[in-house]
Order: C-alpha cells, then sequence, then structure tokens
C-alpha cells in the first residue's frame, strides 16, 4: 500500500472507534427486492478502507470466494464466486449495498455470509473460537465497513 | 436475468478462470503404497454409493485433492510421517497397564485380529443398540475392562490406537451399513450434513459437495472423505482424527461446534463415512 493509502485507511478507522450516530441497525434494515435504498451511516464509505476490508481475513474476506482482477497483489483468492470486476456496470449502489448486508436477499440459499447481520443463525459461535455467542453475535462488518466496502466495489466499473 | 449477466461477465472472467483451472478438479493420479509386505493399491476413486448417485457420479479420496509433494509422502511408508504414530500405538497395545497389569494384547492377541473392523465403522452395537465410532470401543475397555481413567477422545493415547487400528484394514473397501438399526442414526447425520450452522450459514455439503474441487483461498476443497482418516496434517505437525477435523470444519463457520464424541458428530462420522463406502481405507494418510 503506498503511503498517501494509509491515510484515508486510517482515518476510517479512527471513525470506526467512535461511537455511531444514526447507523441503521442489522436488524433494522429493510431490503426491496434485495436491494437496500438508505446509506446505513448517512456518510460516504471510503473505497480504500472499503478495499483493506475486502481482503483481510477476519474480516469481509471476500477474496477467499471472489477474484478480482484490480487487485492482482492478493495471493491466492478463491474461485468459488463470480469475479468481482465491473460489478457496478452490473448492480446498483443499492444492490450493492443489499448483496453486501445479506445477499441471500438477491440470490436464496447463496454460500456468501451476511455481513451485516446478528440474527436468523443456527448455533451462533463467538467468533471463531468454536463456543457458544452470548447473545447475538456483532455483525461481521460494521455499518461503516460495509459502507466502505459498497464504495469500493462502486469503483469497479469494466 | 443474473445468470446471462453472469456468462457475460465470463469473458472477462476467463482469464482468471483458467489461470485457476489447473487447480479445478481432483488430480488423476493412482495411489500404490511401498509397504514392508511389497505393494498395495488404494482404491481412491469410486462410483458414487446409491445413496448419493442424485449428487454426484464419482467420490474422490481428499489424496487427489493436495499438492504432489504432499500425495508422494503417501506412496512409501518410509516416508509417511503417520507411521510412528501407529508404530507407538503397537507400543501402546503391548502395554500391560491395566489396573490387573492387562495390555490390549491380554485380551485381543494381535492387532490383526481388528482386521476389517475400521471398514465397517462406525456401526451400531448389538448388544447395547448404540451408535460406535471406533473411539467408543476403545474407550470402554480402557474404563471398564482395565480399569484405567479414560482417555481424551482426541488426545494422543486415543489417536494413536486409531492409528494402529485403521492399518489393520489398509486397502478395504469401506463398507458401514445404513439400514436397519444404523438408519434412524444416518438420518440424523445426513440432515446435520446439510444444516448451515453458524454465522457463515455453512453446511458441510456447502463446501464438500457444492463447491468440491474449488478454491476456498488457498484451500482446494474436496469432498471432505474420511477414509483416509486418522491422518497427518502437516500444517498441524500431528495426528487429526475425523472427530477432530469434524470440530474444525464447524468452527471455521463462526459456529458453537459440537463435541469431540458427541452423539451429533458420530451421527455425521456415520453418515459422512457413508458417503465414502466404496473408497478403501487409507490406513494413516498424509494431509496438508
Ligand atoms: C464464502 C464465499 C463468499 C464470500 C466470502 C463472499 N462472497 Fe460474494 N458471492 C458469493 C457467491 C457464491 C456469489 C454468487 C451469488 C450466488 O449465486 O450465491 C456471490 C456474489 C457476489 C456479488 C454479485 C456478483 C455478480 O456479479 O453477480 C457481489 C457484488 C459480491 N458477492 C460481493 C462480495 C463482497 C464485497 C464480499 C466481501 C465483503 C463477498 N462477496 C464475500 C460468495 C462469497
Ligand atoms: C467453509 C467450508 C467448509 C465447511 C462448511 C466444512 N468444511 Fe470440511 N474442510 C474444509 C476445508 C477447506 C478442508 C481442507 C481441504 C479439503 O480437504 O477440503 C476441509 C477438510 C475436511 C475433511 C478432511 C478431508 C481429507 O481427506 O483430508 C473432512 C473429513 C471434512 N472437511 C468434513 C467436514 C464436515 C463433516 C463438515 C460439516 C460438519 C465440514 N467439513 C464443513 C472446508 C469446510
Ligand atoms: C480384559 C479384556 C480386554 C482388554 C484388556 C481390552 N479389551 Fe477390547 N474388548 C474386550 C471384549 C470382551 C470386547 C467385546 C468383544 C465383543 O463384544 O465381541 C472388546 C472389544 C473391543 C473392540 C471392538 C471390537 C469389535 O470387533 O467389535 C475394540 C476396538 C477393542 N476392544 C479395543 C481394545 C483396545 C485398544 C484395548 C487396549 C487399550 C482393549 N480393547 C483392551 C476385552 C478387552
Amino acid at each position: 500500500m503506498t503511503r498517501r493509502a494509509w491515510l484515508p485507511a486510517l482515518a476510517a478507522a479512527l471513525v470506526c472507534a467512535a461511537p455511531a450516530l444514526a447507523e441503521i441497525a442489522p436488524n433494522d434494515v429493510v431490503f426491496a427486492d434485495g436491494a437496500v435504498e438508505a446509506s446505513l451511516t448517512g456518510t460516504p464509505g471510503d473505497p480504500v478502507a472499503g478495499a483493506k476490508v475486502m481482503t483481510t481475513n477476519a474480516l469481509g474476506n471476500c477474496v477467499a470466494c471472489h477474484q478480482i482482477a484490480a487487485m492482482p497483489e492478493v495471493e491466492f483468492p478463491g474461485d468459488i464466486a463470480p469475479a468481482l470486476d465491473g460489478a457496478a456496470d452490473r448492480y446498483s449502489e443499492a444492490q450493492l449495498r443489499g448483496i453486501v448486508i445479506d445477499a441471500k436477499h438477491t440470490f436464496p440459499d447463496s454460500f456468501m455470509p451476511g455481513m451485516y447481520k446478528t440474527s436468523g443463525f443456527i448455533r451462533p459461535g463467538n467468533g471463531y473460537t468454536g463456543k457458544a455467542s452470548e447473545g447475538e453475535p456483532p455483525p461481521i462488518l460494521t455499518a461503516e465497513q460495509v459502507e466502505d466496502v459498497v464504495a469500493y466495489l462502486l469503483t469497479l466499473k469494466d | 436475468m443474473r445468470r446471462t449477466i453472469t456468462t457475460q461477465l465470463a469473458a472477462t472472467a476467463l482469464g482468471l478462470i483458467l489461470a485457476g483451472a489447473a487447480w479445478a478438479d481432483p488430480v488423476e493420479d493412482t495411489l500404490v503404497i511401498d509397504t514392508d509386505d511389497g505393494e498395495l493399491e488404494i482404491v481412491t476413486k469410486a462410483p458414487a454409493p446409491d445413496h448419493l448417485k442424485d449428487v454426484m457420479d464419482t467420490i474422490w479420496s481428499g489424496w487427489h485433492y493436495r499438492e504432489d509433494e504432499t500425495r508422494d509422502l503417501q506412496r512409501d511408508d518410509f516416508d509417511n510421517p503417520a507411521m510412528v504414530f501407529a508404530d507407538r500405538g503397537l507400543d501402546r497395545w503391548n502395554a500391560e497397564i491395566g489396573a490387573n497389569g492387562e495390555s490390549c494384547a491380554s485380551c485381543h492377541q494381535g492387532p490383526e485380529t481388528f482386521k476389517g473392523l475400521r471398514a465397517v465403522m462406525p456401526r451400531v452395537d448389538e448388544k447395547t443398540g448404540k451408535l460406535m465410532i471406533m473411539e467408543d470401543y476403545i474407550q470402554s475397555c480402557v474404563t471398564e475392562r482395565m480399569g484405567l481413567e479414560p482417555w481424551k477422545v482426541t488426545g494422543d493415547e486415543m489417536k494413536d490406537m486409531l492409528a494402529l487400528i485403521s492399518m489393520q484394514s489398509r486397502g478395504e473397501i469401506v463398507n458401514v451399513a445404513i439400514d436397519g438399526p444404523a438408519q434412524p442414526f444416518w438420518e440424523k447425520g445426513k440432515e446435520l450434513y446439510y444444516t448451515r450452522f453458524g454465522q457463515l450459514e455453512m453446511a458441510c455439503a456447502n463446501c464438500h459437495e457444492d463447491n468440491q474441487g474449488m478454491m476456498i483461498r488457498a484451500d482446494h476443497l474436496s469432498q471432505g472423505q474420511i477414509n483416509g482418516f486418522p491422518t497427518y496434517r502437516l500444517k498441524d505437525a500431528g495426528m487429526v482424527s475425523a472427530q477432530q477435523r469434524f470440530v474444525g470444519c464447524v468452527r471455521d463457520t463462526r459456529a458453537e461446534t459440537f463435541a469431540a464424541g458427541s452423539d451429533e458428530f458420530k451421527a455425521i462420522e456415520l453418515y459422512v463415512a457413508s458417503r465414502g463406502n466404496g473408497l478403501a481405507v487409507e490406513g494413516v494418510s498424509v494431509r496438508h
């Protein structure tokens, strides 16, 4: 990552740490045909931070399943799912947000995990400990991270 | 509509997909093992058993999905890192550790008396009607017949013994019973196999049936067969039993796992074993 790219990533990390104002909670998200119109944060996402989320194992880990030509530095991306190149030509921002939040509203029975979802699971765990989650588990991505990922996906045009 | 769009996209994606193609399928190869008693060919690929015919034609051992170097380690007992654990199992077999000085050998003679057993396990015990995995039989002898504290289900003593007993059936074709008294357990195992657990909402079948042959990041997904178990896992530099592997796979779905040796994982073991009916017991295998 170049030095300049660090700055927005860092800024995003700081924003995440601050208490969220007027965020839409996972159980309050409204889907329309799989799409989610309203931004979860009301603030535009940061595509650079989004790229980081997508390639970090413990976060989105999108590259476990998707290849992305614009990310040639990612080693061993998986090939289970369609390549994400041109995603912004195929889907609107609201559709992309819906797919990231919970793809099963767009693709029934999808293999893709819901990234901003906290209920409806069978035996949810406490992260990767193998132990039971106490109450609803936190979503895999925060509202900011979802918006950051959506912002990055919107840059994927052919 | 999405499907059409994805097809158009295929043109762009083609380069990437082709680059991965070398990996896409199980490798065509034959496993012939150099043993002390000469060469032994292992059936690692077979027509799917009847109960699987509607979802797949061919069953493949996980051996076919591993890199050349990993597969090679299993071709010669001399190179196979799991053999020392089977040898250690033989030492334990002969050790007079029971409360009254019994060893396994005092009642069972040599381990070769268990030839064929591994190929039909798990099974329902005729006397008790309980579903038994190999660990259960060993445990009942350890505690009830030798007066010892129970062995840890996934501990070294247990896994050494699993390795030794599995080796006695090396090359024999897996043939677990799924009907009669086994049927309710088998149905339970099947249901669990298709249940999407955890925050990632993934079932065994999502990875090992729908996506076998694909890459999930750097991992080449196999059919999740257990004919090779117990296995020496290079990543852990140690032996892994099927029960232990199940714990790991469920944990990786961000789920609360079941315990090794639990009724759920025993039912899963029976069901998964039955998906491998037709493959040969590998004795002790090597995976990464
Ligand atoms: C465990 C595998 C997996 C992971 C991880 C994953 N996806 Fe997906 N994704 C899929 C699959 C499979 C599809 C295809 C839709 C279907 O049929 O389920 C898909 C579809 C999509 C699509 C629609 C693609 C198209 O062209 O139709 C987008 C966009 C997408 N995913 C984005 C993401 C993002 C962003 C992440 C990370 C935050 C991610 N995915 C993580 C499996 C995954
Ligand atoms: C998220 C995907 C995923 C899920 C879900 C999953 N596994 Fe796995 N499993 C893997 C990966 C990756 C490996 C290592 C590579 C391979 O052999 O497929 C593996 C390996 C295995 C192996 C070892 C195969 C061999 O020959 O070494 C077995 C057995 C297995 N899994 C069984 C299961 C069972 C049973 C379940 C459900 C309880 C399950 N897995 C769920 C990903 C998964
Ligand atoms: C005091 C005698 C005794 C000792 C010692 C003993 N066993 Fe057993 N074992 C038995 C008897 C009796 C059975 C039940 C045989 C039957 O029901 O057909 C049995 C059954 C088994 C079985 C199931 C075999 C089958 O075909 O169903 C296994 C496996 C086994 N023992 C392993 C061991 C191991 C490993 C040890 C040493 C740690 C051991 N046993 C020590 C008496 C003993």
